[in-house]
């Protein structure tokens, strides 16, 4: 076979596979909803204690075993700490930040998400599992970044 | 001096570089391999600090460590070579530098210096912990961002100085197209220039934050302002390194470059289809909708298809010139290529390299999977294999030819020997400090944080034995980098005096016309601002229109 035919096969091949892998990532999250956490709602990061709802940061119920997870973020915590959830809790996180970049990440779950001041972040990640999850801060934010995290308990 | 045919099979006069653009090349080369120890010896105390092995001294903390390996490796070593190694390529494929360029040159020299040690001395004070992101609303000493302006500046004399001389060597040759290794030089300093606009309008938005004459700033425009910047510039260390695989590594194995059409556009591709490619490292951000981050996972994936147009035309030419040497067989080629010379060894493993790292970039600008490994350790594991390996050894591997021949001396059988060595540490240590990095991302290890097991939470205790593995690479790294830079200043200063060939690669023969339309870098950098303007208008403008009240400068180290 000559260089252009051969050419022509590895390059079809090669942006046909980059065309399906579009498609599936497409479908992904569109279809199934699983799309990056990318709500679009804003705040005064100044003014986050005294913002519904972040003027009430903590876990409530919603019924069936959902619940709503309501977090505020600062050099170097995360507000509420140390929750407990029963299992197949299906918890919706809202949370900002009140001073700099911050990044949640629960090791063990897809749950990964930026939480930048000005901005309410919001992701959901159902607990099928018992155990002690850590919650950790993975943007860096300061002198104690390694000293941010947390643990959501499901039993 | 030698005799040498260039492109057109033209006798040229002399072969090589002016004597005064190989001083420029050269005091470039010594700022990039001092930089490069220096930045070295922080990326192992950070190796060590994070395997919890050492301590550092009162008064110093990992992201200051950090913050100065980031700025160090990533602007100053990588940005001082591509500089030294193609200037070195304009001065021969032009024959000598223009001398208003060579001044401006030697101006953005100065002016990088003085940005560089403006930013260093800020970070080693204390006053600029901020790492290689600087995202805000962290606010480093004033001091810092001007020092960014420094190098910025610096960067822009030599991109106009490279554009100036370019275009007044297509006016006085009319009917040629430049050689392919001046058509990378442009195709290089075009990227650089645009790219460093997004970085320069955010260092533009901080310096009055930072001085107290506006209250507050735009988070998110910052963030994706830097990320025009900061991703396109790893890339341009990529057009760089493949500019020694097209043309460079066919002549050492004794082989011609593949067809030029298809080069050319490779780089002009790269060029004008790159600077979207930050937005992966959004993904995961508030304030763009998923529509958006969908279409920019389709902006980023386009990247791809020169990289894999590069594949196909590097296997090609290996192969052909591992068949022309006797090379039977499926395989039995790869025998035939010149596996004990270290300027054909480095850049090849580099190439391999290029496989995992690309495959690691599509995981990570993927929506889905990019949530999994955001900020995790498996990033850094994947630029350390990408500008790490892929660029890194390509630039290690050009040293060993281009720096005896700036100097007038020889590459020894004993310093190749050392070169091939050295190779293979730096492989087996990235190897080692790069694979494990990726497992431990994928098991939730946070990049940029420093030594802690997070109370002995179980998970954390999981990440501990990677960490002594990245230790025991940063180590090897560490041999590998004393090697590298005694090679380097030996070579420069004490080998045997002598001729080293600069090798270029002639083209096939029976190659087509190289196209005279792929000249037109007037029309590339309009279809890049139309690239960019596609990416950027909309989610810049929603971010302007729909911001939050803004956020107050807030130092939290």
């Amino acid at each position: 076979m000559n260089k252009g035919k051969l050419e022509e096969i590895w390059m079809t091949v090669s942006i046909g596979v980059l065309v399906i892998f579009m498609v599936i990532v497409g479908y992904q999250t569109f279809a199934l909803g699983m799309g990056p956490p990318s709500n679009k709602e804003v705040i005064d990061p100044q003014k986050v204690d005294e913002t519904a709802p972040f003027d009430n940061p903590g876990l409530s119920n919603s019924g069936n075993n959902k619940y709503e997870l309501v977090m505020t973020l600062e050099a170097f915590a995360f507000t509420p700490g140390n929750i407990e959830v029963p299992v197949g809790a299906e918890v919706e996180f809202t949370m900002t930040s009140k001073d700099v970049s911050h990044g949640v990440q629960i090791p063990g779950t897809n749950l990964n998400a930026m939480v930048l001041p000005g901005h309410i972040q919001k992701i959901t990640q159902t607990f099928n599992e018992p155990g002690e999850y850590l919650v950790l801060c993975n943007e860096y934010c300061g002198a104690g970044h390694q000293a941010m995290f947390t643990t959501i308990i499901v039993k | 001096m030698e005799q040498a045919i260039d492109f057109k099979g033209r006798i040229k006069s002399k072969l090589g570089v002016n004597p005064q653009d190989a001083t420029i090349s050269l005091t470039y080369f010594t700022i990039s391999f001092a930089t490069l120890l220096i930045g070295g010896i922080l990326g192992l105390i950070q190796g060590l600090e994070r395997a919890g092995l050492y301590q550092l001294p009162a008064g110093f903390n990992y992201y200051q460590v950090l913050s100065a390996h980031g700025l160090l490796l990533l602007v100053v070593f990588t940005a001082t070579f591509t500089m030294g190694y193609q200037l070195a390529n304009l001065s021969h494929s032009f024959d000598g530098l223009l001398p208003k360029v060579r001044k401006m040159v030697w101006i953005g020299i100065v002016l990088k210096l003085i940005g560089v040690v403006l930013s260093v001395t800020t970070i080693v004070l204390g006053e600029a912990s901020v790492l290689y992101t600087f995202y805000p609303p962290l606010a480093a000493h004033p001091i810092f961002y001007v020092g960014l302006v420094f190098l910025v500046l610096g960067i822009w004399a030599v991109s106009f100085g490279v554009m100036i001389n370019y275009r007044y060597w297509r006016k006085q040759h009319p009917s040629q197209t430049t050689p392919i290794l001046a058509f990378f030089a442009m195709g290089v300093f075009v990227l650089w220039f645009f790219a460093s606009l997004g970085v320069t309008i955010e260092v533009f938005m901080i310096i009055p934050w930072v001085l107290g004459w506006i209250e507050t700033i735009n988070v998110m425009v910052t963030r994706t302002l830097f990320w025009w910047f900061g991703h396109t510039l790893v890339n341009i260390w990529y057009l760089v390194a493949t500019s020694a695989w097209y043309v460079i590594v066919p002549k050492i194995i004794g082989g011609k470059h593949f067809n030029e059409k298809l080069i050319r556009l490779v780089i002009i591709l790269l060029v004008v289809l790159n600077i979207p490619g930050g937005f992966h490292h959004q993904i995961i951000d508030p304030a763009i909708s998923i529509s958006i981050k969908f279409l920019h996972v389709f902006m980023s994936l386009s990247i791809a298809v020169p990289s894999l147009m590069t594949a196909f035309a590097m296997f090609y030419v290996l192969e052909k010139a591992g068949r022309n040497k006797g090379g039977k067989g499926l395989f039995g080629w790869l025998k035939k290529l010149p596996w004990g010379d270290v300027r054909f060894l480095a850049p090849m493993i580099a190439m391999i390299s290029f496989i995992p790292g690309g495959a690691g970039g599509i995981v990570n600008t993927s929506n889905q999977m990019n949530q999994v490994i955001h900020n995790t350790m498996w990033v850094v594991g994947h630029f350390h294999i990408t500008v790490g390996v892929s660029v890194v050894l390509t630039f290690f591997g050009i040293c060993y030819w281009l720096i005896p021949h700036l100097s007038k001396r020889q590459l020894t059988p004993r310093m190749n020997k050392i070169g091939v060595i050295q190779t293979w540490i730096w492989t087996i240590g990235m190897a080692i400090m790069a694979g494990s990095m990726h497992l431990a991302g994928l098991i939730g290890d946070p990049r940029r944080t420093s030594d802690t097991t997070y109370a002995g939470h179980e998970s954390a205790l999981s990440w501990l034995p990677y960490e002594f593995v990245f230790a025991t690479g940063a180590t090897l790294l560490m041999i590998g980098v004393i090697i590298q830079v005694y090679a380097v200043f030996n070579m420069m200063f004490f080998a045997p005096k002598g001729t080293t060939e600069f090798p270029v690669a002639e083209p096939e023969e029976d190659q087509p016309k190289v196209p005279m339309w792929t000249e037109r870098w007037g029309l590339w950098a309009i279809v890049l601002l139309a690239v960019v303007a596609m990416a950027y208008v909309i989610p810049i403008v929603d971010m302007i229109v729909n911001a939050p009240p803004g956020s107050p400068p807030i130092r939290t180290w």
